[in-house]
């Protein structure tokens, strides 16, 4: 088990044969993810090489899914199309399968675009969307796994502690910092740092909560909104499993957009203060920086008897 | 992006929101044919800068910061005021609440015809990121500062969402305007420029649209006596007059260069640079930094796929800032090879003969290959095995908080 991705997961890539998309699926045969081909309006019938193989492409997601069973599709297309890609892909799951996962990778949507966007997939809900602007999502398998974004794959490995992140880097961070204490992960999930995305810090407690092969939880939020303070009142009410936190941007200036397009502290509100604040209240364990959290989660793991 | 009042108002003008006649000016003279063009007999005498508190702030003189004014924004009653005013203006530097001490040079400013106010009332337009949706947010309120409405007199605040799909609909309208008091004439002039406000705010991807005050006038005709608009960056490829409404001059140089390379580039008070890869990782190596005791001079993100001369251009950018003293590079790699990164920073520290200490901590792809080639250059080069050595690094090499 791990959460919504299985490691032996089929997915599609939409933009595969965009120079993005093309590396990147590449990167991902090279992990071992089952990609099963690629969606990118009209050219449909070409196909695509990666790893020495070749892999088909088609003129449309319900197409695609409809032939090859997908569970998943990542999009790497660019930002004025992203909204509609994201669309596209909810309708196809929604209708030839009633699930599926989209995940995706674009950075630069315009937030009215992912307004809508994420109206149309709450409407469909057998479907998820993980992101925009995010590393996408990654289930580590004994040999190879389901790596579905843009992650570097060789620093995972197959484990028992669930990753769910804003960031990108900041997650291989977190990654990082399990290694360092001989633990693996369950399943990563970027969630992204758009103010308008899909999946949120909630889904992906309550998901790792009801996941038998996860034992912990390292959740890392960002300044900006008021996710991380619900996402903490969440899991002091039903999250049993221990949980390790880090906040960036303590030392953000108001008003100031610090790269992600949510990180933005308004009006006093949003600050990394008030977040870890809500997450102490929580009982959640917190690092003071990203080279703590490998400590401070052994220690977590120790209080909880799985050390 | 922020733009100016004069700016927002002739967009609320355009889609038809009632804005009262004004025109921009750019000096003393502008501003007196402006006053003798309105025929009103009064006038308002408008600093133009991206910052709110205008009218509760202060005018300095740039140079030898003595006051010259109290107030940004004033009332004028004859021609002799609106010169003392412009003139007291124009080439001044306003500070108010949103500046900081350093203040903004006022290069602009809006002569506006006055108007008979019976009542001000608040209205903002905006994206709630709890909602995923519009939020339109009005209070009674008008003219004070909301947040302090919303922490003292949360009930005033009223607000209403909306389903993107269906758009603004009459009822929603109808009770906004009745929880804001409004009946009859007033009622139906809210209700269309409410209408107009959200056409604007969807059609020109704002992120915002703030009117403080949002007023009736004495013949019960709703207008807007403020704009403060912002767009949402993400959607410029779709709105080419943005390239005009801009006025760079209320924006960082560096930073405006630094987007131009496709880096991402604030400018802080601190003296230790910070070089990274990703937002939230370089969020949290300023954080670090003053955890250690330091303070961070900038953030800077080059990306997930900067190259060898996008690092170069990064340090260019940091070492601009006389305050550096020294530079933290932290770099995880994952599409971004860690061997590419250590020959960018060897390429750029040669360029740019760099003095100051460089503390350089690199993990992830390539990690082995990337120290190495650190190692085997001659230069001042401190690597660091995590964030926090690489933060206690740089704050004991350049001194602590000298």
């Amino acid at each position: 088990m791990a959460i919504w991705i299985e490691e032996d997961a089929k997915v599609l890539v939409q933009g595969i044969t965009g120079k993005q998309g093309q590396f990147h699926a590449g990167k991902m045969v090279e992990y071992g993810t089952n990609i099963v081909g690629g969606c990118t309006p009209g050219k449909g019938g070409q196909t695509v090489e990666l790893e020495g193989k070749e892999f088909p492409v088609w003129d449309s997601m319900t197409e695609a899914i409809t032939v090859t069973e997908a569970d998943a599709t990542v999009i790497y297309v660019p930002p004025p199309f992203a909204a509609e890609a994201i669309m596209e892909a909810a309708e196809a799951f929604d209708s030839v399968k009633g699930e599926g996962v989209v995940i995706c990778i674009t950075e630069g949507i315009p937030t009215l675009d992912m307004v809508k966007a994420v109206a149309y997939v709450n409407n469909r809900p057998g479907v998820r969307l993980i992101g925009p602007n995010c590393p996408g999502i990654i289930t580590p398998g004994e040999t190879g796994g389901a790596k579905i974004g843009i992650m570097p794959g060789h620093i995972h490995a197959k484990g028992r502690i669930g990753i769910v992140s804003k960031s990108g880097t900041l997650t291989y961070e977190a990654v990082a910092q399990t290694m360092s204490i001989d633990e693996g992960q369950s399943t990563c999930i970027g969630i992204g740092g758009d103010p308008v995305n899909g999946t949120g810090f909630i889904e992906c407690l309550a998901a790792f909560e009801n996941d038998p092969q996860t034992a912990a939880i390292v959740m890392i939020g960002e300044i900006g909104g008021n996710a991380e303070q619900e996402a903490a009142a969440f899991a002091a009410e039903n999250v049993s499993k221990p949980i390790v936190g880090f906040v960036a941007g303590a030392t953000a200036p108001p008003g100031k957009r610090m790269g992600h397009a949510g990180a933005i502290i308004s009006g006093g509100k949003g600050t990394a203060e008030e977040k870890f604040e809500a997450f102490k209240r929580a009982g959640i364990a917190c690092a003071n920086d990203p080279s703590e959290i490998g400590s401070v989660l052994l220690q977590a793991l120790k209080d909880a008897g799985l050390r | 992006m922020n733009i100016h009042e004069y700016q927002g108002k002739a967009m609320l003008r355009e889609f038809g929101v009632p804005v009262l006649e004004g025109e921009h000016c750019t000096s003393v003279e502008q501003a007196l044919a402006a006053y003798d063009n309105l025929n009103s007999k009064v006038v308002a005498v408008k600093s133009q800068i991206h910052a709110g508190g205008r009218g509760k702030g202060t005018l300095y003189h740039p140079q030898t910061r003595e006051e010259v004014m109290q107030g940004g924004v004033k009332i004028a009653f004859s021609r002799d005021e609106v010169e003392t005013y412009s003139t007291n203006i124009l080439g001044n530097v306003l500070v108010t609440i949103q500046t900081g001490d350093e203040g903004k040079v006022v290069k602009n400013l809006y002569v506006e015809s006055g108007c008979d106010i019976a009542h001000e009332y608040y209205l903002a337009l905006l994206v709630d990121r709890d909602n995923k949706s519009v939020l339109i947010m009005a209070s009674t309120e008008g003219g004070m500062d909301i947040e302090h409405v919303a922490e003292h007199t949360p009930e005033k605040i009223h607000k209403v969402i909306i389903d993107v799909n269906a758009g603004l609909l009459g009822f929603q309208k109808r009770d906004l305007g009745l929880a804001l008091g409004l009946s009859g004439m007033s009622l139906r002039s809210f209700g269309k420029s409410l209408s107009a406000m959200y056409e604007m705010f969807v059609s020109q991807d704002c992120a915002m649209v703030e009117i403080n005050p949002l007023v009736k006038s004495k013949n019960d005709e709703i207008i807007a006596l403020d704009a403060k608009i912002s767009f949402d960056e993400n959607a410029e490829f779709r709105h080419k007059n943005w390239a005009q409404l801009r006025d760079l001059s209320e924006e960082e140089d560096v930073e405006i260069r630094a987007k131009e390379t496709g880096l991402s580039y604030v400018k802080l008070d601190g003296n230790i640079g910070c070089l990274v890869n990703g937002a939230g990782l370089a969020m949290a190596t300023m954080d670090v930094i003053k955890l250690y005791g330091g303070e961070p001079a900038n953030f800077l993100d080059v990306g997930g796929g900067a190259d060898e001369e996008q690092v170069k251009t990064a340090f260019s950018m940091i070492m601009e800032d006389p305050n550096v003293k020294g530079i933290l590079v932290n770099i995880f790699g994952g599409i971004m090879r860690c061997d590419i990164i250590a020959r960018g920073v060897i390429a750029a520290t040669e360029a740019l003969s760099l003095e100051v200490p460089l503390v350089v901590r690199l993990a992830g792809t390539n990690v082995e290959q990337g120290k190495k080639i650190l190692a085997a250059s001659d230069l001042n080069i401190h690597p660091a095995n995590d964030l926090a050595e690489g933060a206690q690094k740089i704050v004991s090499l350049i001194g602590g908080d000298e």
